[in-house]
């Protein structure tokens, strides 16, 4: 199997008694963007906080299928949530930057991981490469001390995909990253995904639909916990094979 | 063309009197708080100066100073707080963060609250019968002070699960997506920002402590030592016991005297509840969400 590819099969999640993922399949290529599609409510989140199993931290949450990260079952009973989470980042719809400075955001998640590795005397390093990759260092190189929560959304946002980078995660899962953003905005952290392709493997939710056109490889509509079709992205909206995936293309859905 | 309607002045007249109406209860609740104040600080204002604090009393507790009483509640108060926060704030951690949502956990919920309700004589009963008796502990600081701690015990579990409770779900997430283990997220995240809440609740639980009476009336605080308690195996004086003690059970006693200390006790919980909004205004101040 690829490295980095994310392939998700017959899985199927509860939250208590209620089924919120219905066998879905889906593959997701090495370094390519995949982009997730359909209406509020199909289950996108669900299944993206599946693949780095942050919903079972809600205890009620139970779940049967299997999940293949970077070739491994991530369900399997002896999968380590910390391992995983160092491969597997996340970045969420508002930006979540911790109370603390822009450098400490930087640092948070190496220090757990990665410092053992890297020696204590790579931070200045660290920081600098992680917000080089985002394009924010020249921004805020003046500032790393000041608390990252006065940064412009924007900002706020690269910074929390920033702060991901110094564990050297292979799949990044972006739920909804620009719906917080200005256009603006959400051009610049488009275009900055768009750069971290090949390197990364991104999964991307979105309710935008031109979005999902011009920042993805490949592109999977679900509804209603289920998967409905997935297939390449310029296929996918030229072509639709299912009626249910050409009406929602075309917004005939909420 | 903009005229206020006459309908319309009486309904903003009818609102300004509403207003000073509420004003006027909101008063009313100052009232006794200021009035006690002023009859303590006129009665007993004349009883204080430095020597008051620093010597003993005297002539069978008809003259001299509070020293022994004040020291014994700093041994009352710490002891207690050393038994007490680490077991509060620990079980906070584990309700608020780790227990699941069972029959367990909201037995201990509903306990916990129940406890709060508990009068605090039934608490002083309870600490003779475990700690003085069970435990073998004798009337010491040590029983006084456990007993203290078991009555503050819920105050401290629930104003620290409130305050780790309001801490932002996006932070955790924050740290679950970065492959924090729960602990770290806690130890990290969770504390650090609840710090002003959990020490706001720490400082109320003090100020409580100070003036409590029954509990540590049969567990470890008596009338009068010639001598200052040398460990928490000793018995000692105490501020709320001593006013008790020189206001009715001593004849003799100049009016000022329990008035002095009546004030000099007021004046620590007061002092202790100040110290704990400049804590809590300043630690605000500094996280912004
Ligand atoms: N923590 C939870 N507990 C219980 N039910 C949940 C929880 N989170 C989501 N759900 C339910 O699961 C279903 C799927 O939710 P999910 O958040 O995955 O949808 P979504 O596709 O991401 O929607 P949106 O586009 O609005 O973000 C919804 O019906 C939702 O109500
Ligand atoms: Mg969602």
């Amino acid at each position: 199997m690829d490295r980095g590819a994310i392939s998700v099969r017959d899985f199927s999640l509860w939250y208590g008694n209620f089924q919120a993922l219905e066998d879905v399949n889906l593959e997701s290529a090495a370094g390519k963007i995949t982009s997730l599609i359909g209406p509020s409510g199909c289950g996108k989140s669900t299944l993206l906080r599946s693949v780095n199993r942050i919903n079972e931290r809600l205890g009620y949450v139970r779940t049967s299928g299997d999940i293949n990260v970077l070739g491994h079952n991530i369900t399997a009973p002896s999968v380590s949530k910390v391992q995983l989470g160092r491969r597997v980042g996340m970045v969420f719809q508002r930006p979540n930057p911790l109370p603390l400075s822009i450098r400490e955001n930087i640092l948070f998640g190496w220090k757990l991981h990665a410092r053992g590795d890297d020696g204590v005397d790579m931070e200045a390093e660290v920081v600098e490469r992680a917000l080089q990759e985002v394009l924010l260092w020249d921004r805020v190189k003046d500032r790393l001390n000041d608390a990252a929560i006065n940064l412009s959304l924007e900002e706020q946002q690269k910074l929390c995909i920033a702060r991901l980078l110094p564990v050297k995660p292979d799949v990044l899962l972006m739920d909804e990253p620009c719906s917080a953003l200005d256009p603006v905005a959400t051009e610049a952290v488009e275009s900055l995904l768009w750069g971290m392709r090949g390197k990364y493997t991104i999964l991307l939710v979105t309710h935008n639909m031109a979005q999902a056109r011009r920042a993805s490889d490949d592109c999977a509509f679900m509804l209603m916990g289920k998967m409905v079709e997935a297939g390449p992205t310029a296929e996918m909206f030229v072509s639709p094979v299912k009626q249910e995936t050409a009406d929602y293309i075309e917004g005939r859905y909420g | 063309m903009f005229e206020a309607s006459s309908r319309e002045i009486r309904d903003q007249k009818l609102q300004a009197a509403w207003r000073r109406a509420f004003l006027f209860v909101t008063i009313l609740l100052i009232l006794p708080v200021g009035v006690i104040l002023w009859i303590l600080a006129m009665k007993g204002g004349p009883a204080l100066s430095w020597a008051f604090f620093t010597d003993w009393p005297r002539d069978g507790m008809t003259a001299g100073g509070i020293f022994p009483a004040l020291i014994g509640t700093l041994w009352l108060v710490g002891v207690a707080l050393v038994a007490s926060v680490p077991v509060g704030v620990a079980a906070a951690v584990y309700l608020s963060e780790y227990a699941p949502d069972n029959a367990l956990t909201r037995l201990i919920n509903l306990a916990i609250i129940n406890l709060a309700g508990v009068p605090s004589i039934v608490h002083a009963l309870f600490g003779v019968g475990a700690f003085v008796l069970f435990f073998n502990m004798g009337t010491s600081i040590l029983a006084a002070s456990l007993t203290l701690a078991v009555m503050t015990l819920p105050v401290v579990i629930v104003s620290t699960r409130e305050s780790l409770q309001a801490v932002p779900r996006a932070f955790r997430e924050a740290c679950w997506s970065l492959g924090a283990t729960r602990w770290q997220t806690i130890r990290h995240v969770v504390l650090p920002n609840s710090g002003s809440g959990i020490l706001t609740g720490i400082i109320l639980e003090v100020s409580r402590t100070v003036g409590e009476t029954a509990p540590i009336m049969f567990t470890g605080a008596a009338f009068f030592l010639p001598i200052l308690p040398s460990g928490v195996g000793d018995q000692t004086m105490a501020m709320s016991l001593h006013l008790f003690v020189v206001a009715t059970q001593v004849p003799g006693v100049p009016v000022e005297l329990p008035f002095g200390v009546a004030l000099v006790l007021v004046g620590m919980v007061l002092a202790l509840n100040a110290i704990s909004i400049v804590f809590r205004t300043r630690l605000r101040r500094r996280k912004k969400w």
